[in-house]
């Protein structure tokens, strides 16, 4: 029978878990504890609904719907003096819930204290675009949508960014595997030379030790080497110690030579 | 051209070197290799110390030029990335013959340790390569190495542009 | 008559001459000297006025986030080196930080010392390597010649300690694998004694140049509400009169206990970052200085005690057979930190490189992000561009200091 492999996760699982094992929590301190944080909590909630929140490694992560994430963002740029939103991605919970997860992690110079703020889309959802607010998310938004597929609303250039843009999939979903798909993998192919070439230039390697002594043209075996393309059944395949040929490879321990000490 | 030295004192202080006209030819060829500044990635870096003061490619008589146009070596420094290799094929057609190729580094190579949807798994699947530098990244000294085993190779290949094309893939 | 076998038809590198408004697209890069990299510009001009720009990055994407989804923590540590290549230690030390604080790690006093070392002497790197390259780009070559020598130095010092001139990996999760080697504090002696005589020979022949003055002066002007806008740190921040350094405002390591000022500049131009670029390099001399003066006073541990997270020492390992286990464990399942996110950020030389992550109980990372300064100072350019002299645009990416391995990943 073959062997059953999960689609919609296709990331690399851990080899061996124990049936006992219950993987701990980083701890999640409530916002009282810190003053400072309370006070920004006590000014988004005002503005906006807050579905949870609370401080993890010193940062005060709060959940928000998604539709309020410009007005969440807003409080805190303008009321609490969050003028720099560092970085804004997304995380693919496709497989569990059928969502994704938007963070924006934001930071306020002045009392150099950061907040992640955390919303929850589905996966044909859309979500406002923040330029507006922070112009930075131009660039952050384009590789979101590149990456994952989400559609970003009222962007002013929502086009793929890192990948070439006749690209298919979307590379940080957890159903794209790491080496590529079909169209991954023949994509250079298909655009310098044509489809018809892929016979010609053949798969990719994915083995990185991979040595092929009949393939004359790519290898070659030290001390029998043979003319380039030469017929493979030419090739010698008795098992030989490694002599180095004095034609290629020059001994340079041969003759005196000297050891510098130190670099001049 | 060690193999043709001129003694002047004992052949009557003529200028006179006897050759073919390959070795004329390749020897000026290997000798005058302007590579493309072609920096893809981390060994690009490497590339550029091996032009500058300590490792001085200039006095192997190569000169960086800046343009496909000029150039006789094509050294791909780094990794190629599938939305890049489009352009490497684009500049290498640019190149005038005769012209090498040099895949430097394990990325350029293999692939290296980037086994992803996006890297081009070995440059020799859209150009071919003429000498692969192993590393991560190599040190300037490999690819001074590298240097020198292409002007061998150029050496000992034709100078006729028809039995070199025979002798090559793509 | 042989074929040509690709398909590929030729076209115009300059995109389009003939307009109607007599305006011309013309395109720079991905393969252009001083694109540093693989940056692709589409530029709009009028006369020799940029009207529109258009970065196109992506050209040295290679995947290093969806990589770290399916690498164990350990294994991806190497794979950061690769993001910012000028400086490796830097990115090393970013993400082991990041796990770090996951796991709630304390690293023992040597390894600190050691790690705090190897970060201002990667940001030397990197801000002589920015020197060369930014004035090479703008003409002075000479300069290139003379950074790229002291650079070897340091180089040379980097490679003393880890065996690599460009990829460290100098940097564990938990501390670092080695201690200085022999001698080596004396040679970094006499490359900081040197360094500074070397900095004000580039000064002298830079920061009064005519030329370099009128090439750099009032060129690529970032104003400090664009820099708070397009997410600029580092010195695009500082140099645009924003007072904000990591290492002084969020301390990690030791540098709340290290005594160094943070240069500001209110010039918001080309120049004033290239006086601070100077004025840091004196700063991590300085530095340096302090942290020889430290290293004596520690004990010899060098990779903290989490037998969960980390292996043992080597001897451990060779005579004890639980660590012997552990260690076993660690490197073929990889340690499984907490559930939770951590981002962490750090002062690289570029600006605040960080590495967001989400944890999910697991030997593998569920989603990592890294937060690169380069990114977004590439999206500034089309802010900044527009308005410029073309001959100028050179200078602007050039100040920028961006390096492509960390806008792609």
């Amino acid at each position: 029978m073959r062997k059953y492999t999960p689609k919609e996760n296709v990331q690399a699982k851990a080899k061996y878990t124990d049936r006992f094992w219950v993987a701990p929590q980083v701890p999640r301190n409530p916002v009282e504890e810190d003053e400072y944080f309370a006070g920004v909590l006590a000014a988004v909630k005002e503005a906006v609904e807050v579905l949870d929140a609370y401080i993890e490694i010193g940062q005060l992560v709060i959940h928000i719907r998604p539709e309020q994430n410009i007005e969440a963002l807003r409080t805190l740029k303008e009321e609490c003096g969050y003028a720099m939103c560092s970085e804004l991605s997304a995380v693919d919970y496709l497989a569990q819930d059928g969502e994704f997860e938007i963070f924006y992690q934001l930071l306020n110079l002045k009392e150099a204290k950061r907040v992640r703020v955390l919303t929850r889309i589905k996966e044909d959802q859309g979500i406002e675009s923040i330029v507006p607010l922070y112009a930075m998310a131009n660039f952050a938004e384009r590789e979101m949508y590149d990456m994952f597929g989400i559609y970003v609303n009222n962007h002013p250039y929502l086009k793929r960014i890192l990948m070439p843009d006749d690209w298919e999939g979307h590379p940080l979903r957890k159903t794209y595997p790491l080496e590529g798909d079909e169209f991954a993998s023949w994509y250079e192919v298909d655009k310098i030379f044509g489809k018809e070439y892929r016979d010609i230039i053949g798969p990719e390697n994915r083995d990185p030790a991979r040595v092929d002594r009949y393939d004359t043209q790519r290898f070659s075996r030290i001390g029998h080497e043979v003319p380039f393309g030469a017929d493979p059944k030419s090739v010698d395949t008795t098992e030989t110690p490694i002599e180095y040929s004095s034609e290629i490879l020059s001994d340079y321990n041969k003759g005196p030579h000297k050891v510098l000490d130190k670099r001049k | 051209m060690a193999q043709h030295q001129v003694n002047y004192a004992s052949s009557g202080g003529l200028p006179v070197a006897l050759t073919t006209v390959d070795r004329l030819l390749n020897w000026g060829r290997s000798n005058s290799l302007w590579p493309l500044t072609y920096g893809l990635a981390c060994c690009a870096i490497e590339m550029m110390a091996s032009g500058a003061s300590r490792f001085d490619f200039d006095r192997m008589g190569v000169i960086f030029r800046a343009s496909p146009r000029q150039a006789d070596v094509m050294i791909l420094a780094g990794t190629l990335s599938k939305k890049h290799a489009e352009f490497a094929r684009r500049l290498y057609d640019q190149m005038a013959e005769p012209k090498w190729v040099i895949s430097m580094g394990s990325c350029a190579n293999t692939g290296g340790m980037f086994n992803t949807y996006a890297t081009v798994q070995g440059v020799d699947r859209i150009i071919p390569v003429d000498i692969y530098l192993p590393g991560c990244a190599p040190r300037p000294e490999t690819l001074q190495y590298a240097m020198m085993m292409l002007q061998k190779k150029i050496r000992r290949e034709p100078a006729d542009m028809k039995k070199r094309k025979l002798q090559r893939f793509v | 008559m042989q074929q040509q076998p690709n398909k590929l038809r030729p076209f115009f590198e300059n995109l389009e001459f003939e307009r109607d408004d007599n305006r011309m697209v013309i395109n720079f890069g991905p393969q252009h000297p001083s694109a540093h990299g693989q940056l692709r510009l589409i530029l709009e001009l009028d006369g020799e006025q940029v009207v529109k720009a258009h970065p196109d990055i992506g050209y040295l994407h290679r995947g290093i986030e969806k990589m770290a989804e399916n690498m164990i923590y350990n294994e991806f540590l190497p794979t950061t080196d690769r993001m910012d290549y000028i400086a490796s230690t830097s990115n090393n030390y970013a993400f082991a930080l990041a796990v770090e604080r996951l796991i709630g790690l304390e690293v023992p006093r040597r390894a600190q010392v050691i790690r705090t070392m190897l970060l201002e002497l990667n940001r030397i790197i990197s801000h002589l390597f920015f020197l060369a390259t930014h004035a090479l780009d703008v003409g002075a070559m000479s300069i290139f010649l003379y950074a790229f020598r002291e650079r070897e130095f340091a180089m040379d010092l980097m490679e003393d300690y880890c065996g690599a001139r460009l990829t460290h990996s100098a940097v564990r999760i938990g501390g670092v694998p080695l201690d200085l080697p022999e001698g080596w504090l004396s040679d970094l002696t006499a490359f900081i004694d040197k360094l500074p005589e070397q900095i004000k020979l580039y000064e002298d022949l830079l920061t009064e140049n005519r030329i370099w003055r009128m090439r750099l002066e009032d060129v690529g002007i970032v104003t400090p509400e664009q820099a708070l806008d397009w997410g600029c740190t580092g010195i695009m921040l500082r140099g645009s009169g924003i007072e904000y350094d990591i290492r002084k405002e969020e301390p990690y390591e030791l540098y709340d206990e290290l005594d160094f000022d943070i240069p500001v500049s209110d010039r918001c131009d080309s120049y004033g970052r290239y006086r601070l670029y100077m004025e840091e390099m004196k700063q991590s001399v300085r530095i340096l200085r302090q942290l020889i003066g430290m290293y004596p006073k520690t004990d010899s541990q060098l990779m903290a005690h989490a037998p969960q997270y980390i292996s043992a020492p080597k001897e451990e390992i060779m005579t004890q057979n639980y660590a012997l286990m552990q260690h076993f464990v660690l490197v073929t399942q990889g340690m499984r930190p907490p559930k939770g996110t951590v981002y962490a950020p750090t002062e690289s030389p570029k600006g605040e490189l960080g590495f967001w992550i989400r944890s999910e109980g697991e030997p593998y990372a569920y989603r990592l992000k890294a937060r690169a300064p380069s990114f977004f100072h590439t999206g500034i350019l089309q802010e900044i561009l527009p308005g410029t002299y073309i001959a100028d645009v050179v200078t602007i990416i050039g100040s920028t200091n961006i390096v492509f391995g960390e806008v792609d990943r």
